[in-house]
Order: C-alpha cells, then sequence, then structure tokens
C-alpha cells in the first residue's frame, strides 16, 4: 500500500527503505516538493538564484582540438565546471536548501565523497542562512583536503566518518542516523539521484537544468541534436541531469561511465553494471537498485581513483534505463581516467575532475570510431582543482 | 505449534533483549543468548550482521562489525538458532536484521529455513509498511514486528497498527539505537496513543541501559527492549556468558517488581 504524490519507483527499482522514524519526513518532504514546483513564486527564486549566484546558463563548448586529434566526432563539453563552486552539485544543494527554508527547517545535514556535494551544501547554507553538517569518511577527507578546507571557510561542521570502509557509504549511514535523530528541525540534503523516494525524483529534477540549456544550446551552435550524449555515473546525479534533457530524444544514445578502479577483474572498482558476480539487485541507503556486494549480501568494498564514484550502488533510474535499454552504461578504469584527465588538459585548457575525467575517458574510446559529422555532447560535471593532489601523487610531479 | 509470542506475554512487562549472532564470536554468542533465555529473558531479539546499519548507535556497529569480520553470516545465524533450541530454549526468538542479506539469501529460502530453525518472527527495521508486502506474502504466519516512532502521526500508527502481529515495536526516541541517560516524558503519552489504535502487546525499545529504566518503562508498556546496553555490558565483559546471566537475573526481577499503575 502506497499513497506517495509522485511515483515511488522506477520499474521494480527505488522505493523507501528506511526506518518509521523517517517515513513522516518523506513524506512531508514529497508534498513540500510537489508542492513547490507548483509555485511561480518557488521557481522564480530558484531561477534568480540559478542565473546570479551559480552562472547559469553555464556555457557550451565545442572542442575543437580534441576532436581533431580523436579524429572522428565533433565533441561538445557541457561545462557544469563552470557553475559556482565548480560542479553541477550546486543546483540541487540550492533547491533542496530553498525546500528546507520553505519547510522551516533550521540545519542541513549532508554526506559527501569527492567533497563536491559538501561545498555546494555548505555553500546554499551560507546564502540561506542555515546550519550545516557534512559528514565525510576519513579516507576521502584524506584525498580531498582542498574541499574540505573550503567546506569550513564557508562555515560548515565537517565531521569524519571513521566506520565501515570510511569512504562515501559511511558517510551516507552517518547522515542518515543524523537525520533519524534530529529529523524534527533537520534536512538530509542529499546529493546524489539515490536514497529513499522522493530523493531520485527530487535531485533529477533540479539537475535537469543540465539537460535542459544543453540540448537548447546544442540546436543553437551545432544546428543539430547529439548522436551521443555522455556522463559519468557514481550516484548518477549529472548523469541523470543530463540524459532527462535527452530522453524523449529516441535517437540520442545515452551512455553512462561508471569507475572501473583497476579493472573489473581485479575486483577493484565500482562498476555496478560492469561486474556480473558481485552486482545484483538490492536494498542500500533506502532504494532498490543495483549493488556490488558479497555472496552473504554485505555491501562490498568499492575503489576508484575518483571519490565521487566510489560508492556500491547505483541511483534507482539509472538500474531501470539499463534495464530498459533507454540508456547504456560502461567503465573506464583509473588508468583511462587519467590520461582523458591530461588530455582534455592538453588539447583544451580545461582541467576536469577526475569523476568527469572518466565520461571523457569514454568520448576518446567512442569518438574515433563515429563519422565526422556526428557529433558528442559531454557532460564535464565539474573541474578537477580539487583533484590536484591525487594526479600528482598518482602520476609524479 | 502453539503460538510462542502470546505465550511470552501471559506475564507483562516482558524483558527482550538483543543480542548479535558472531558476537564476540560465534559460540560465545550462542552461549550468552542460551544464558539471557534461561535466567530471565522472555523473548529475544537474535541480531543478524549487516555492514551498513544505519538505524543503529556505535555500539551495535561496532560489535556487528566484529562479527562480519569474524565471519558470521545469515546462514551460520540460522544454524545457531537452531542449536539454542537443540539446547532448550524455549521462548521466542525474533530475528533482527537489514533487508539486503535477507534478499541476497533469497527471501522465500530465508523464511522457510528460519521457520525450520526455530525463529518465530522478524523485525527489519529498514522495511516499514510502504515496502513490506514483498516480504510479508511470503512470510506466512511468522509475524514481520511493526516498528512505530515517536514521529509516526495518528494516521499512520493506525494504519500499522491495524496489521500489527505479534506485538508492536515502538522506537521510544527519535534517534539510532543506543542508551540514553533518561526515559523521555512523553512516553506515556506515546504509549497511549498507539494503544488507542490496537490491543496488540506495545514494546518500547531504543535508549533502555538500567534495570531502573527499565522498571519505568515497565510500568507502561508490556515489553522492554534492552539493546546496546545488553551488547556492550557483556561484549566488554571477560565472562560473558556469566554477565549474561547476571544481566537476565536483573532486569528480570527490576520488571517482576514492576509496581502496577
Amino acid at each position: 500500500m502506497t499513497t506517495t504524490l509522485l511515483p515511488h519507483k522506477f520499474g521494480t527499482y527505488g522505493g523507501q527503505f528506511v526506518p518509521e522514524t523517517l517515513m513522516p519526513a518523506l513524506i512531508e518532504l514529497e508534498r513540500e516538493f510537489v508542492s513547490a514546483r507548483k509555485d511561480p513564486a518557488f521557481n522564480a527564486e530558484f531561477d534568480k538564484l540559478m542565473a546570479s549566484f551559480v552562472g547559469r546558463p553555464t556555457p557550451l563548448t565545442y572542442a575543437k582540438r580534441l576532436s581533431e586529434k580523436l579524429g572522428g566526432a565533433q565533441i561538445y563539453l557541457k561545462r557544469e565546471d563552470l557553475a559556482h563552486t565548480g560542479a553541477h552539485k550546486i543546483n540541487n544543494a540550492l533547491g533542496q536548501a530553498l525546500l528546507v527554508k520553505r519547510m522551516g527547517k533550521k540545519r542541513i545535514v549532508a554526506e559527501t565523497g569527492a567533497g563536491q556535494h559538501g561545498v555546494a551544501s555548505a555553500t546554499a547554507a551560507a546564502l540561506l542562512g542555515l546550519e550545516c553538517v557534512v559528514y565525510m569518511g576519513s579516507v576521502d577527507i584524506a584525498r580531498q583536503e582542498p574541499n574540505v578546507f573550503r567546506m569550513k571557510l564557508l562555515g560548515a561542521e565537517v565531521r569524519p566518518v571513521e566506520s565501515g570502509t570510511k569512504t562515501l557509504k559511511d558517510a551516507i549511514n552517518e547522515a542518515i542516523r543524523d537525520w533519524v535523530t534530529n529529523v524534527r528541525d533537520t534536512h538530509y540534503l542529499l546529493g546524489s539521484a539515490l536514497g529513499p523516494h522522493p530523493y531520485p525524483t527530487i535531485v533529477r529534477e533540479f539537475q535537469s537544468v543540465i539537460g535542459r540549456e544543453a540540448r537548447e544550446q546544442m540546436l543553437m551552435d551545432a544546428g543539430r541534436l547529439p548522436d551521443t550524449v555522455i556522463a559519468c555515473v557514481g550516484g548518477g546525479s549529472n548523469a541523470i541531469g543530463v540524459f532527462s534533457g535527452f530522453v524523449k530524444d529516441e535517437g540520442v544514445e545515452l551512455i553512462g561511465v561508471e569507475a572501473g578502479g583497476s579493472g573489473i577483474a581485479s575486483g577493484k572498482h565500482a562498476a555496478r553494471f560492469g561486474d556480473a558476480e558481485k552486482a545484483r539487485v538490492g536494498v542500500i541507503h533506502g532504494t532498490r537498485t543495483y549493488v556490488l556486494q558479497d555472496e552473504d549480501g554485505q555491501i562490498a568494498e568499492t575503489h576508484s581513483v575518483s571519490a565521487g564514484l566510489d560508492y556500491a550502488a547505483v541511483g534507482p533510474e539509472h538500474a531501470m534505463m539499463r534495464d530498459n535499454e533507454r540508456a547504456f552504461y560502461t567503465s573506464a578504469t583509473d588508468e583511462e581516467a587519467l590520461n582523458a584527465f591530461q588530455m582534455l588538459c592538453h588539447t583544451e585548457g580545461i582541467i576536469p575532475a577526475l569523476e568527469s575525467s572518466h565520461a571523457v575517458a569514454e568520448v576518446i574510446k567512442k569518438a574515433p570510431t563515429m563519422r565526422k559529422d556526428q557529433v558528442i555532447l559531454v557532460n564535464l560535471s565539474g573541474r578537477g582543482d580539487k583533484d590536484l593532489n591525487t594526479v600528482i601523487k598518482e602520476l609524479g610531479s | 505449534m502453539t503460538n510462542r509470542i502470546d505465550e511470552a506475554f501471559k506475564t507483562k512487562p516482558i524483558f527482550m533483549p538483543y543480542f548479535p549472532l558472531g558476537y564476540p564470536d560465534l559460540e560465545t554468542s550462542i552461549d550468552v543468548i542460551e544464558a539471557l533465555a534461561k535466567n530471565g529473558a522472555d523473548l529475544i531479539e537474535v541480531g543478524l550482521s549487516f555492514s551498513d546499519p544505519l538505524a543503529d548507535g556505535p555500539v551495535i556497529q561496532q560489535a556487528t562489525q566484529i562479527a562480519l569480520e569474524k565471519g558470521i553470516t545469515i546462514k551460520k545465524s540460522l544454524a545457531a538458532v537452531k542449536e539454542l533450541r537443540g539446547r532448550g530454549v524455549t521462548i521466542p526468538l525474533i530475528l533482527m536484521g537489514y533487508y539486503n542479506p535477507m534478499l541476497a539469501y533469497g527471501l522465500e529460502k530465508f523464511i522457510r529455513d528460519a521457520k525450520e530453525a526455530g525463529a518465530d518472527g522478524f523485525i527489519i527495521p529498514d522495511l516499514p509498511m510502504e515496502e513490506a508486502e514483498e516480504f510479508t506474502s511470503v512470510a506466512g504466519e511468522l509475524p514481520l514486528i511493526q516498528m512505530l516512532a515517536p514521529t509516526s502521526p495518528d494516521e499512520r500508527m493506525e494504519a500499522i497498527a491495524r496489521n500489527a502481529k505479534g506485538f508492536i515495536y515502538l522506537v521510544s526516541v527519535t534517534g539510532v539505537t543506543g542508551e540514553r541517560r533518561e526515559i523521555s516524558n512523553d512516553l506515556g503519552d506515546l504509549i497511549q496513543r498507539v494503544r488507542e489504535h490496537t490491543s496488540a502487546p506495545v514494546c518500547v525499545g531504543f535508549g533502555i541501559g538500567t534495570p531502573e529504566q527499565a522498571q519505568q518503562v515497565g510500568q507502561l508498556a508490556d515489553g522492554v527492549i534492552v539493546g546496546s546496553a545488553c551488547v556492550k555490558t557483556i561484549g566488554g565483559s571477560e565472562q560473558p556468558v556469566e554477565t549474561a546471566r547476571l544481566f537476565a537475573k536483573n532486569f528480570r526481577s527490576a520488571l517482576s517488581n514492576t509496581p502496577k499503575t
């Protein structure tokens, strides 16, 4: 028996697998979101902030030298790296923070892997005068130090998480525990297209601005829709955001790129769709989706050079799109991502986030197999400044 | 088959400790649960470990993490329940665990094997009413214990309590499992709200750590659930089995002396 206002499942995926204590908060959140989206004043405020604070629309950049170098399809970059705070995460963080104000709550908690969502949440909280606590695995704190400092500068409290694998999944556990404890005055500002309903829908809706803008810009700049849209997929918020603009254009191929880590065969990766042995449909963090797990249903440890893709589950809408073949999913290894990172730096003068570099890695494989009159759109979800320490370590200075 | 749960509630308030199988190791955990059962526990929540226990506080997180590191599985846990029945444990044993390991085991197989092992029901904190049908449709007569929280509005309480089987697990505080210094003043009102919707026994858990607190809650509720304090006291002891015996006796005697209201 379910009486949600919006569809709470994507095919057989999604749902609301949370403790009873949280159910009323999810119901309230859904109600508030539905009413906000119908409220012209809310939408006007969101749009205004997107323009005047985030700097939207973000540009579409034709990657001329990269296209020439690869010798196939023409490549366009949707520049979410140029959004305020350096990644697409700010779109959703601001949208949800406006909902928090509407609900009259004063405090937000957020999880973060790479730190981009934590920075976006801290920024939104500072802008709107909310208290902000960010949970971050201690492994991720070590590898994304600049972002930790940014969050603190923005007035957020960063709480290191020492449980489990000390990465994103454990940060989500801890954020949920905080939320269960303080649910009456606290909102969980979930940063990816996962978790219990209505989060995957809310996050997609606030991120759909990427796809709407990109579609319009492609028509303006290239005079046509892309043949292929490529995005990296951790939880999947940037991918679902850009895909949503093209999902009805049946001729447009959608490709999501997961973290291949040290390669699927090594077992050290975060390719939920790529590992037929370890990835099975299960329930984690409130949602039913593909989950990397062992035989006994314990969530598997994952690995990726990019903290933002280092997560054992994938957003439920992606699981549905994979099953119904509206989108295709592949993976790029750490090495491929690092190569792509360097190639984009050299050919285009753009330092991409390691997460986004996975999408670029797929472009490097795919573009040469396409004709020169074909077009690829890549969602460049974030910039790579935060990753310099990691890259220096991996490549040597 | 006589219903062990209904039988357990003939004398109230009942004492309901939680202990995870596999902690501090499998053999000790079986001995501990046996000791609890034979020294005053009226029903035991037998914990199944999960890597990501998002409703649990630090004590149970750590204990179940250790259990996993030592190799506990669902299969071994079910075999342990069977072993407990073999040792003459006759009180109800309720399996408490998260949903994913049960799905991974296969729901129908899990429920069949749990029943065969001698389990009496299930508590699954990440399976609210909205998602429960998949489980209850194959659970047969074994109840999925419904949980209610202080945040549950009346209409939810009514809907959840209406379908309650066995007993109601009332979460006494908003939060994760773990001891609290004081029992909430609002607990009486909260229990009263639940009773308006059901005649099923109401058991209170989360935050109860001492026999005195148990007695206080026992004046209001039909059962008292003690989790983190039980795990911490017994798990932290040099002689866990002996400690379990004393722990159960202390709580049992506090509850047996509960003044009637």
